[in-house]
């Protein structure tokens, strides 16, 4: 599809708006109960009396609603040729139930790929926030974008 | 950790967490929610895309992992509990590093994940807890190892006499 932005359509150093994501108590439990069966994730009370301190999203949640704002915001706009890896997430602090998060990306540095010159590399820093801008969760990974004039 | 305290958690610990399957449903039915890509999608967006063909979400098969390891330590520490064995808190994980997509995770695939401690170390900010660092991995059923990461997390440290 000719609409898609390619590599070269982005520039080291550009942040890009991720959007929001209402975090809700039913999707916390939900996921939780799928993949991450914790007393903490699942119910109020064990939230509360644990370190997190509510009921509190699994840090896999975070990362797949990070997804999510990632897919959204940017990647389906985008030729994305997907990632193989994440160096670092931090989970600063525990995302609750009735939070609304809000995303940005900063593409901290970009090169072609020395092995296949179709392929694109961004270094990127996501970071996600809640409603009174609070950072909750950090990422380090790499995305890779087609390159448009190979 | 496996229902031990920081304390008794040795470095060289290996678990195997058991399986996790991925379907054609699940796979999409996971991309839906939280990584509608094309290749994550379709068959018909797989073949155009990078992995050439339908293939799992690495949040998937992240989230596979961690399904795994709860089961995993739940059964250590109902076992260690009906020995009369007082259990520790649970921890949460402040974080991770290192994760390495290796290889795409297909429909019908199966993914043996594994734990192994690789170290611990007191917490400064929280004398009652500690944090275990471990390498984790996922093999297919070929015995390609497509999946792996650097975890942590807070364990609690045995309670003072």
């Amino acid at each position: 599809m000719s609409d898609l932005l390619h590599f070269e359509d982005y520039a080291a150093g550009q942040v890009i708006d991720l959007g929001t994501y209402a975090v809700t108590a039913a999707e916390i439990r939900e996921f939780a109960s799928e993949f991450d069966p914790l007393p903490f994730h699942l119910d109020e009370a064990a939230g509360r009396a644990s370190l997190l301190g509510g009921l509190a999203a699994s840090g896999w949640h975070v990362c797949s609603m990070l997804m999510r704002m990632i897919a959204d915001s940017w990647l389906n706009k985008s030729a994305s040729m997907g990632s193989n890896g994440v160096s670092e997430v931090k989970w600063l602090k525990p995302v609750f139930a009735g939070e609304t998060l809000s995303g940005r990306v900063t593409i901290v540095s970009k090169r072609v790929s020395s092995k296949r010159p179709e392929m694109g590399i961004f270094e990127c820093l996501f970071e996600l926030f809640n409603q009174e801008g609070v950072k909750k969760t950090e990422m380090t990974a790499v995305v890779f974008m087609r390159v448009k004039a190979a | 950790m496996m229902g031990l305290f920081l304390e008794d958690v040795d470095e060289g610990l290996a678990v195997d967490l058991g399986s996790y399957h991925f379907t054609r449903d699940s796979i999409i039915a996971f991309a839906r929610k939280y990584d509608p890509q094309p290749f994550h999608l379709s068959e018909e967006g797989g073949s155009r895309g990078p992995f050439g063909g339908l293939s799992a979400s690495g949040w998937h098969t992240a989230a596979g992992w961690m399904k795994c390891y709860v089961k995993a330590n739940d059964a250590a520490r109902a076992k260690l509990e009906a020995a009369g064995n007082v259990l520790p808190e649970l921890g949460p994980g402040p974080g991770f590093t290192n994760l390495k997509w290796l290889k795409p995770v297909y429909p019908g695939d199966t993914l043996r994940y594994s734990c192994r401690v690789t170290g611990k170390r007191d917490l400064a900010s929280k004398p009652k807890w500690g944090i275990v660092f471990s390498m984790n991995e996922g093999i297919n059923q070929k015995g390609e190892l497509v999946y792996s990461f650097e975890g942590k997390v807070l364990t609690a440290r045995l309670p003072s006499p």
